[in-house]
């Protein structure tokens, strides 16, 4: 017999608790909205903006898939790219000392400067967006495919040397399942990086995606609306940093019980 | 009769890692240690130990003088050598058995063969386990064990491909007092069986003298041998010998070169 309230019901306060404070955050926005009684152009109430949504479902889910695919496309190439790159430069001393104060520059850049260069090459459209979130979320894939490679323990380097492993090997066998849990790590940071380059281009140029819808509703002074499409784009960020958690549990789960890197 | 290892007037010359001073590791070094020999290398630390290891597996090559292992002058990777060190380092995300199994994959012949017969490997891994006490542990993650327990599996991959030479860089310093004595016995016992060449290097003056047929002492670096003692005890010898008045007279005797050493 355990010692638990016998009523039969278990509240796992743990699980229930990002609910409860999600619809906590939108009940308190939604009592401080009527009660200071702010107008709907400055700061539409949620149930203003839930009905936006249903107003404008369809535009607004067509905008959406088109954010998400630009997004996606651009992240599938900085996954490519940033994994290339991100082994050529953990490979050899030499060439991460060479490269990394340039990587450091180029990701200072802010990327808001470049999409006017890209939509000079490559003209308005999602083209800009697919290449605006590339650049913004290849970086750290890079960085952290790199970082996993460049630090395998001196001891384990020698271990493999001394038997007459080549850079291959100690590669194929060490440095790249140790370097997984890195890469998987910074999907996460990525895919949330990769909606704010797409997002930020289509802002700029382009004819469709949420943030050229967000562009147009807020110059017709529909509010709610621009608050529609935030809310749009929480839930799709929300979305692929789950799915990119999950991948992270399933492929390195032996990181998190290693205590690898702690 | 020549000499398994023999280490002939080797200087070693290190390039700092800023600026263009260097540092002498170890100057005028002259070891010789026969087939099937055990011996230690204690002294200060700081004194080129591990830089001896280097040079011994092929790491490093001497700024000056000559490194011969088994007759031949070492001028690349020695595959005839295993290797532990004070961290196991154990690659996590593969079962123990194999992480035992790493060097077989890179070491010629067995990496041809290893692909074919993974299934007669995995037996020789879980084999050799067993002989060190970790019998059924093969088929665990190395971050299920215990740190006495990871140490024995990293002494498995160390042997795991019949190497001629083993050498130890303090492979027990991380571990407690009780699991430190096992795991003496435990190489006391592979040593006994396979007759490998062993080179401890260590700070433990108990572990040297309970391990070794000869324990040399280092100089503080830039390091050369300055004491070589040989242990007169018999072999193989039981843990109680450790309390023994003989033992505790040679492990004072060697304090002393260190405390000259370092002086």
């Amino acid at each position: 017999m355990n010692h638990t309230k016998s009523n039969g019901i278990q509240v796992d306060w743990v699980k229930l608790s990002p609910w409860l404070c999600t619809i906590g955050l939108f009940l308190f926005w939604e009592i401080v909205v009527r009660l200071f009684g702010i107008p709907y152009y400055i700061l539409p109430a949620p149930s203003h903006i839930a009905y936006a949504i249903y107003e404008f479902w369809d535009a607004l889910w067509w905008n959406s898939i088109q954010t998400l695919w630009t997004t996606l496309a651009g992240f599938g190439l900085a996954i490519v790219f940033g994994l290339l790159l991100g082994l050529f430069i953990g490979w050899d001393k030499r060439i991460y000392a060479g490269l990394y104060p340039l990587m450091i520059g180029f990701n200072s850049i802010p990327k808001i400067a470049v999409v006017p260069i890209l939509v000079l090459w490559f003209g308005a459209g999602w083209l800009p967006a697919v290449l605006t979130a590339f650049l913004i979320s290849f970086f750290p894939i890079v960085v952290n495919v790199a970082t996993g490679l460049a630090t395998i323990e001196p001891e384990m380097e020698d271990v493999l040397r001394a038997l007459g492993a080549k850079k291959l090997d100690i590669m194929t066998k060490v440095g790249i399942p140790r370097s997984l849990p890195y890469f998987f790590g910074a999907l996460k940071v990525a895919i949330t990086l990769a909606f704010i380059g797409s997002v930020l281009s289509e802002t700029i140029a382009a004819n469709s995606g949420i943030g050229h819808m967000m562009l147009t509703a807020q110059a017709n002074f529909e509010v709610p609306l621009v608050f529609a499409c935030l809310i749009a784009l929480a839930v799709e960020g929300i979305g692929m940093y789950a799915l990119m958690a999950g991948l992270e549990q399933r492929m390195t789960g032996w990181a998190h019980r290693s205590g690898f890197n702690r | 009769m020549n000499a398994f290892v023999e280490v002939e007037d080797v200087s070693l010359r290190y390039k700092a890692q800023t600026g263009n001073e260097s540092t002498l590791a170890v100057e005028h070094l002259n070891l010789q240690v026969n087939q099937g020999d055990f011996i230690a290398v204690v002294g200060p630390s700081g004194c080129g130990k591990s830089t001896l290891m280097k040079l011994a597996t092929g790491l490093h090559f001497p700024t000056s003088g000559a490194v011969r292992l088994d007759g031949k002058q070492v001028d690349g990777p020695v595959s005839i050598a295993g290797m532990a060190f004070q961290n196991p380092v154990m690659l996590p995300w593969r079962l123990t058995r194999d992480n035992v199994l790493l060097p077989m994959e890179v070491v010629n012949p067995h990496r041809q063969k290893i692909r074919r017969s993974r299934a007669t490997y995995r037996q020789q891994a879980d084999e050799l386990l067993a002989s060190v006490g970790l019998d059924g542990a093969g088929g665990q993650y190395p971050w299920q064990l215990s740190g006495g327990m990871q140490q024995r599996a990293s002494l498995c991959r160390a042997l795991i491909h019949d190497p001629q030479l083993l050498m130890l860089d303090e492979p027990f310093a991380a571990l407690d007092a009780f699991t430190r004595e096992e795991l003496w016995c435990v190489i006391r016992d592979l040593h006994l069986q396979k007759q490998f060449t062993t080179i401890l290097v260590t700070h433990d003056l108990r572990e040297a003298v309970f391990l070794a047929d000869t324990v040399y002492v280092m100089s503080a670096r830039p390091g050369r041998i300055i004491v070589s003692r040989t242990v007169p005890i018999p072999r193989p010898r039981p843990i109680e010998v450790t309390y023994e008045k003989e033992f505790s007279d040679l492990t004072q005797e060697l304090r002393g070169h260190i405390a000259e050493a370092r002086s």
